[in-house]
């Protein structure tokens, strides 16, 4: 099994990393989405942001772990497409990594300026950096926006995907799912 | 002789005499010797008490008087603190509070019928979430006297039970907390 990226395609650790991280981003905003809607007397009121603040955690140590990925891997060429694809897959691809990032902390902030830390799923804590009161209602603004933006970035992602596959029937989207192809 | 006697009584008198009438009070904030808490049950099982970080308000009060006096207060309702920056979120929305909506709340005084033991009723009108009803505090004069900065202070403790349906906050807590109590410490410093 080829773990590195290459020229040729994706590796199975950006493969994995991919799509456990679409799928947490997409169920961190659903999760989001219903949890904030909440009754305090549901008996999810507390699971839920448990939930979401745990994965939110994780989620940030996959987003690190596969910028370093990134870093020390060839890139899997994008020869196939036209100069403006390029240049707005390449926008697109890096732009996910600060988005998610002010996503993650701004959530961050939520929780934590009162100086409580983070659990994350009862194994570990993450402390609280920042005291200010007042801050969760900035805090809640931003990690809102940015949550909708980061799921119109998302949609754009896909739709290009999907259209790559469809209608220029190319392999940028077969190569994530199932990597470089056999030699 | 009789008159000297006369004037000496009547200075000795003047002496002992209390401070001047009705005298205007600006509740000490600066100083931070006033508070205003609330306590409200959690699930009936304990009470959850917090607190309004920043007010204002001025009071006059004459002792030989005190049917006289009058008490204004304002509280800016985003200052809510429960010691819980997640759970003073929910409570600012419009879930609660709705402070983006009704930043202020005001309590002003209409009568004040005193009690016996240096206690005293004191009616007025509570705007809370852009609702004017009228309550009552139940309130008790703690002491009064000079400072030790050259300034003469008088302080009250009071409280007052409401209705969070009475002022239109939505129902979310369950059948065991729909009354919150409100607990107000306040040091006037006279103007």
């Amino acid at each position: 099994m080829q773990m590195r990226d290459t020229v040729e395609g994706y590796g199975l650790v950006s493969r994995l990393l991919h799509w456990l991280m679409a799928l947490a981003i997409v169920a961190l905003f659903a999760l989001g989405l219903w949890m904030v809607e909440l009754d305090y007397l549901s008996p999810y009121s507390k699971s839920a942001p448990d939930l979401h603040r745990s994965a939110g955690i994780v989620l940030l140590a996959a987003l690190v772990l596969r910028f370093v990925w990134r870093l020390v891997n060839a890139k899997p060429s994008d020869a196939c497409l036209s100069p403006f694809e390029r240049k707005a897959a390449h926008l697109v691809h890096w732009g996910f990594y600060p988005l998610l990032l002010a996503l993650i902390i701004s959530g961050y902030l939520i929780s934590t300026p009162d100086g409580r830390p983070i659990d994350v799923f009862g194994l570990f804590e993450v402390p609280s950096l920042i005291r200010r009161k007042g801050l969760e209602d900035a805090a809640g603004e931003v990690h809102q926006w940015l949550a909708y933006l980061t799921i119109a970035l998302a949609t754009v992602h896909a739709a290009a995907a999907i259209k790559h596959h469809v209608v220029d029937r190319n392999r940028i989207l077969v190569r994530m799912w199932s990597g470089p192809p056999k030699a | 002789m009789l008159r000297s006697l006369l004037s000496l009584a009547l200075g000795a008198a003047l002496l002992a005499a209390p401070p001047a009438a009705a005298a205007d009070f600006a509740i000490d904030t600066k100083g931070a010797h006033a508070s205003i808490s609330f306590r409200i049950k959690h699930l009936g099982f304990s009470w959850l008490m917090g607190r309004f970080d920043t007010f204002s308000g001025e009071f006059s009060y004459d002792e030989a008087k005190p049917e006289a006096s009058k008490v204004k207060v304002d509280i800016d309702v985003a200052s809510i603190n429960s010691n819980h920056a997640e759970r003073d979120k929910h409570l600012r929305s419009p879930d609660f509070l709705d402070v983006v909506k009704f930043p202020k709340a005001t309590f002003v005084s209409t009568s004040v019928t005193p009690k016996a033991g240096g206690k005293a009723s004191i009616a007025g009108t509570l705007t809370l979430r852009g609702v004017t009803k009228p309550v009552t505090i139940e309130a008790e004069a703690i002491g009064a006297g000079d400072d030790p900065w050259g300034g003469y202070r008088q302080g009250f403790a009071g409280t007052t039970k409401l209705l969070l349906a009475d002022f239109g906050i939505p129902d979310k807590l369950g059948p065991t907390a729909r009354e919150v109590e409100l607990i107000l410490n306040v040091e006037g410093v006279e103007k």
